[in-house]
């Protein structure tokens, strides 16, 4: 019983594992595939036009040629191989060189209706030869068809061509050759001549969306048989580097965590955290009202984290960077020789440029490409522009996910509003972060003031106090602010009464040292009393001397006459005598 | 003409393009048989994807007809043999 069931379990483990894919090095969707497309299968990618199906289709050809050693073909029914080599180049893919190094072989199919006439039965013989041509003469093991569905506009006998394409599909997967075959999207439909129905191993939807006049490109795998696959939609990008995918919700909260500290370059903030700083590969949000020096706060962390040989990432959707690094100067900090040294990175980008998912995509590949240990994110307001503020969370969500499993400390600007409403953005992310700064306004004596909080920081101990945030040219200092009689003092007010508690001071050790001055009178005189007493007491000392000198005096002639006035009585025999008469005396 | 293979489908086109021929074009006619399952490269040079497919050169414009050429008028129109 034991046995079998054991052989049963290990037999069911390895038809799990039968399932073998086909890395496609498109950064991310590997990830949200779990390790590529169905090998020897063909995959359906269908989409709108302009959805970038020929671009994930040709990079999955060109990666599978230069990364993964597998030469692939690229059948194309649209595009001509020189206009399609032309488009693909601005991704850094040469298609020419490719092929000359019989990595990859492209072959345009072209179908004109006015060209050709039916008449009879046919096959399409033609094109497995063609294809099976391309793949023998370079032993490809990969194939893209780029829209195969133009076939159904060159041929008119739908019936025919619908055989022939599942007897393709057929072929392709008895040849073992993992294809991608493109589909435009049609109404109601995957695709418009319903490719679907052959294509069923795995198909995967690209779309792309207009909201608030931004855009969004998104796929989503729409099945995946005998895989676990992500289901949601993952957005992606195409830039110069070609088709990045982001796995962009986490599943997982199970990322490292050390208890280094990294310094957030201000000592006296270092000291409100228990002196040491923020934790490595933890998430910072410095909120507060404009002006309040958020952005300096940002610029000394960045310094700091330079200065100690690490890289820092500086992503600017408010000001551009070479603002920042002049206005830093004004507080006597030199960005600009992070910059040259390569330490320090910025990254400045309107956030109305493209959309939240798009953002996160950028800075998703900035911190690939850069390797910070410190990003910085100056601030995450803007966001709020271009995306509800659940989105935004949700995306602030996501990066904080991806940089705490990097180990990479991040630190959050945010600009709270100074009305009622007021930290709707602190609200929605405070839950994310670890360490909350709160810089307020502190308005007294027509001034205003910067009063800097803890409002908690993760597993550390930090203090309660309010400091006193002082911006000067130079650099940043936390002060200790007064709390007096009057409520919290700062500024102007507090330097008044740093004055006033001077003066006191100065007044009191004044009446300190007159005190003093009469002490000494006082002794002086009670010596001179002491002094006198004592003398006087010396010459009673003598008087009684004196008397008891006399009487010793006294007592001594007094014997000396007794005795001499015995020997004169009784002769010099009985000297004894006279005691033992008065013993006898005593006795009685 | 391009076939793969002699198939049914390839000998009764080749059958009904002879015959074709012989009746409308005599002496004026050259017929070259390409079986691509021997030549597979020559596919690609005539945009081939069906099989079989009459190819016809000159005079010019290229005209494709695809199909075993079962049906005579559609084919001998195809061929600008006789009008439309």
């Amino acid at each position: 019983m034991k046995t079998s069931s054991n052989t049963k379990q290990k037999k069911n483990n390895k038809a799990l594992s039968t399932l073998q894919k086909t890395p496609t090095g498109i950064s991310g969707l590997d990830e949200v595939t779990g390790g590529g497309f169905p090998k020897g299968r063909p995959t359906l990618v269908c989409g709108e036009a302009g959805s970038g199906k020929t671009m994930l289709s040709i990079e999955f050809i060109v990666r599978g040629a230069m990364q993964f050693n597998e030469p692939g073909v690229i059948m194309t029914f649209e595009e001509r191989a020189d206009e399609l080599a032309v488009n693909v180049a601005s991704l850094g893919f040469d298609l020419e060189k490719l092929q000359a190094d019989k990595k990859i072989k492209m072959d345009y199919v072209h179908i004109s209706r006015s060209e050709i006439r039916e008449t009879g039965e046919y096959d399409l013989d033609g094109l497995f030869i063609r294809l099976g041509y391309a793949i023998d003469s370079i032993k490809a093991k990969r194939v893209v068809l780029d829209t195969i569905e133009n076939l159904f506009s060159g041929l008119k006998d739908e019936g025919i061509l619908r055989a022939e394409l599942r007897r393709l599909f057929t072929w392709l997967k008895d040849k073992g050759i993992t294809a991608v075959i493109t589909g435009e999207r049609g109404e109601g439909k995957l695709t418009r001549f319903g490719l679907e129905e052959y294509v069923s191993d795995c198909v995967i939807l690209l779309d792309h969306r207009v909201v608030n006049q931004i855009s969004t490109r998104r796929m989503r795998i729409v099945k995946y048989r005998g895989s676990l696959h992500g289901t949601n939609e993952y957005p992606f990008l195409i830039d110069e580097d070609g088709i990045a995918v982001l796995p962009v919700t986490s599943l997982k909260l199970d990322k490292g965590i050390t208890s280094e500290r990294i310094s957030s370059g201000i000592p006296t903030v270092d000291e409100m955290l228990g002196g040491k700083g923020f934790f490595r590969g933890s998430s910072v949000l410095i909120s507060g009202t404009a002006g309040t020096g958020k952005t300096s706060i940002a610029s000394n962390f960045a310094d700091g984290v330079c200065k100690n040989n690490e890289r820092c990432l500086y992503f600017a959707f408010e000001e551009p960077p070479q603002q920042i690094i002049r206005n830093m100067h004004s507080i006597n900090l030199g960005l600009e020789k992070h910059v040259k040294s390569g330490l320090l990175r910025f990254c400045a980008a309107r956030p109305t440029l493209y959309g939240l998912e798009m953002h996160l995509v950028a800075v998703h590949k900035e911190i690939q490409r850069f390797k910070p240990s410190v990003v910085i994110i100056d601030p995450i307001t803007n966001f709020v522009s271009i995306g509800s503020l659940s989105e935004v969370k949700s995306m602030l969500i996501r990066l904080i996910d991806f940089l705490q499993n990097e180990q990479i400390t991040v630190l959050f600007t945010a600009l709270t509003l100074n009305d009622m409403v007021n930290d709707q953005t602190d609200e929605a992310i405070s839950s994310l972060v670890d360490t909350w700064l709160l810089i307020k306004d502190i308005e007294s004596n027509g001034e205003r003031n910067r009063g800097l909080y803890v409002m908690k920081s993760r597993g550390m101990k930090h203090s309660n106090q309010v400091r006193e945030f002082v911006i000067s040219d130079k650099g940043l200092q936390l002060i200790d602010v007064y709390v007096g009689p009057d409520g919290i003092l700062t500024g102007s007010a507090r330097e008044a009464q740093i004055i006033q508690e001077e003066t006191g001071a100065a007044i009191h050790s004044y009446a300190l040292t007159r005190k003093d001055r009469e002490i000494v009178r006082k002794r002086q005189v009670l010596e001179s009393k002491i002094a006198s007493l004592h003398s006087e007491f010396e010459s009673v000392e003598d008087e009684l001397n004196k008397v008891y000198e006399e009487e010793e005096l006294r007592k001594q002639i007094l014997s000396k006459n007794r005795e001499t006035m015995q020997t004169i009585r009784r002769g010099s025999e009985s000297n004894d005598d006279p005691k033992n008469k008065s013993n006898d005396n005593k006795n009685r | 003409m391009y076939i793969a293979g002699h198939t049914e489908k390839s000998v009764t086109a080749l059958n009904n393009l002879r015959r074709y021929c012989e009746e409308h074009l005599k002496g004026q006619y050259k017929i070259e048989v390409i079986d691509l399952l021997r030549k597979p490269q020559l596919a690609e040079g005539d945009q081939i994807l069906a099989t079989p497919t009459l190819v016809r050169k000159v005079p010019e414009p290229i005209r494709k007809i695809i199909g075993d050429l079962s049906n005579e008028e559609k084919v001998l129109v195809g061929l600008n043999i006789i009008p439309a």
